[in-house]
């Protein structure tokens, strides 16, 4: 431990001989104190570091409101993409998934070049080829209620899975329940979707 | 000691009919049937042409219309001549056998009756190496023969079941649950298949993206054609006229319901609708054998039922009988070769059990009990259903006979569903 303090002070006293000036040349007399110059020269820099300070905030402005606009957007698709379940062997639109559908149309009345493809699904219970045909009236029983809030059918193509496409393989109620539904995907019109007023 | 001897070796059972249960728990049988009635058949033992003997020996097992004793070979002397005496002691009414036939590359079956020591029938047909092609449909078209001779109407061996596997290919497997192989490419989703009554196509739905078009699929040589009327949308559940011209299918419209149409297959042409149901569905055709009526699910009445009409979509009415608000959806109807009864499943605490309508009297019959049974297809020998089951734990293959109720399972790696039975299928199949 004395040898490594040793060393270290000799280290010192080194460098300290190496950073004398090789030549001593008189030191310059200190300029006038030009107190007007000092200002402007602190203003300027104030200046620029507000100019720069503003780009920032303008920048993360618009990063914000361009997050903002694409989370808008993100939530706008994914309003029109949200899912709707259906009872056993039922394709009557549930009370509690009519307000998802009510936002859909909203989204699609706001947004006329948008077409959807709406798909129904069935849970593995039942005859398959029953299904399918379930399948196609769960879609149409959703073409037909956003046909209702005004929506253009022609706007919308149905299609039935039946039960081919379970989103949960399991065979309990749960898995069932998540399988009982019909799936939105927009078919033309997804980009720059507009918030309904 | 030869006696002891005989008598221990009736005891064992005989390793053919491992596979064999008896009555299933899960079988309700609606009718009387003694099983005294069946008559001991005695596959004789002979030298040569043993894996033909063993498929023969099976194939009269499954046939459920003997009881089939299977002497070891080599406990008699091979050859044409068979030595009666010897087989007495089973107290069995007919033996069996199959020999080499007189003309090169044949096999002659033979029925002997024991008691009077004599041949009752026999034939000889073209026998392929066993391992040709076509060599199991050529001994199974001898089994069934062997029953024709007994009872009047040929057995059902000589023909396939069609089905879906786990990985939505098309599938068959031969009467006996052998000789399984993949009918469709990998990378598709079949549904729905319907042997054409010549039992060289199949017609089914190839199924992509919520779109189906039904294909009838020559199995010779591969080839595809897109039924009239499917290439667009989405058509199922398609059925095979008896003569084989005409396919019914269901069609799903843009309105949301499922409506019946037909097409003529022969002439790739005049397809169209059968039913117009509004707000109700119509699917799964079925033919009767006469071709004039079909039977079909309707979702008229609420939960889908069991109706029939005429095959030009007139004179509708309810089939099989239900009770409104007890009697759970009835789905899956297939009408008998006989035309005497159509089977279907009917869901018993949303279980599907199986079914059997008596056409004449409007009368059904539970069949099944265990399980979730379902999709129900015709034997050609109109006595047998094949169903799919999931008694065992997984969806299989099973087929009953309704007359004793005795039950098998087909094995098949994986789950199996939509099961559809061929015809008599011809020789030379492979």
């Amino acid at each position: 431990m004395r040898r490594l303090t040793l060393l270290l002070a000799a280290l010192v006293a080194a460098g300290a001989c190496s950073q004398n000036p090789p030549e001593t040349a008189p030191a310059p007399a200190p300029a006038p104190v030009d107190s007007a110059a000092i200002r402007a020269r602190e203003d300027s820099i104030r200046a620029a570091q507000a100019r720069a300070e503003a780009e920032r905030r303008a920048r993360e402005e618009e990063e914000r409101l361009r997050r903002e606009a694409e989370a808008a957007r993100a939530q706008l698709t994914a309003d029109l993409a949200a899912m709707v379940h259906f009872d056993y062997d039922q394709s009557a639109i549930r009370a509690e998934d009519q307000a998802i559908l009510d936002r859909k149309a909203a989204i699609l009345a706001a947004n006329t070049a948008v077409r959807m493809r709406i798909s129904g699904h069935a849970d593995d219970r039942g005859s398959d080829e029953y299904n399918l045909a379930l399948g196609n009236r769960r879609a149409a029983a959703v073409k037909r209620y956003l046909a209702g809030r005004g929506i253009t059918e022609a706007r919308m193509d149905i299609v039935s899975f039946g039960e081919e496409r379970p989103l949960d393989a399991g065979q309990n109620e749960a898995a069932w329940a998540q399988n009982r539904r019909a799936e939105f995907e927009l078919t033309a019109g997804g980009a720059d979707l507009r918030a309904p007023n | 000691m030869t006696r002891r001897w005989l008598a221990l070796l009736l005891l064992l059972p005989a390793p053919l009919a491992a596979q064999d249960r008896p009555l299933d728990e899960g079988i309700r049988i609606g009718i009387s049937y003694n099983p005294g009635v069946r008559p001991t058949l005695l596959v004789l033992p002979q030298a040569g042409l043993d894996s033909a003997r063993a498929i023969v020996a099976r194939d009269l097992d499954f046939s459920d219309r003997f009881e089939v004793v299977s002497v070891p070979a080599g406990t008699a002397p091979a050859g044409p001549a068979v030595n009666y005496r010897q087989y007495r002691v089973y107290g069995a009414q007919y033996g069996v056998d199959v020999i080499r036939g007189a003309a090169p590359g044949a096999a002659r079956v033979r029925l002997h009756d024991l008691a009077q020591g004599k041949v009752v029938n026999e034939q000889e047909a073209p026998l392929p190496d066993p391992t040709a092609p076509g060599f199991r449909m050529a001994v199974h078209r001898l089994s069934d023969e062997v029953v024709r001779w007994v009872t009047g109407t040929p057995g059902y061996a000589a023909s396939r079941l069609a089905f879906i596997g786990s990985d939505g290919r098309l599938w068959r497997v031969d009467a006996d649950g052998a000789a399984l192989a993949a009918v469709t490419a990998a990378g598709e989703r079949i549904l729905s298949p319907a042997w054409a009554p010549d039992g060289q196509r199949v017609a089914y739905t190839r199924f992509r993206d919520g779109a189906g078009a039904v294909l009838v699929h020559d199995l010779a040589s591969g080839r595809r054609t897109t039924v009239p009327g499917t290439a667009t949308g989405l058509a199922f559940a398609a059925a095979w006229s008896p003569d084989g011209r005409t396919l019914a299918f269901a069609r799903a419209d843009e309105d949301g319901g499922t409506d019946l149409h037909r097409a003529d297959v022969a002439a790739g042409c005049c397809e169209r609708r059968l039913t117009v149901g509004r707000f109700a569905d119509n699917l799964s055709p079925t033919f009767a054998p006469d071709g004039r009526r079909l039977a079909f699910v309707s979702t008229r009445a609420g939960p889908p039922q069991i109706y029939a009409m005429s095959a030009d979509g007139t004179d509708q009415e309810l089939l099989a009988p239900f009770n409104f608000g007890a009697d759970g959806p009835s789905n899956g109807p297939e009408w008998s070769p006989d035309g005497a009864s159509v089977a279907f499943h009917r869901e018993i605490d949303r279980a599907p059990q199986i079914f059997l309508l008596d056409v004449a009297a409007r009368r059904n019959r539970q069949l099944t009990s265990a399980g979730r049974n379902e999709d129900p297809t015709w034997a050609p020998d109109g006595r047998h259903l094949a169903f799919v089951s999931d008694r065992s734990g997984q969806r299989q293959l099973w087929i009953v006979d309704i007359e004793t109720g005795r039950v098998r399972q087909v094995r098949t790696p994986g789950a199996v569903r939509l099961p559809a039975w061929s015809r008599r299928l011809a020789a030379g199949t492979p």
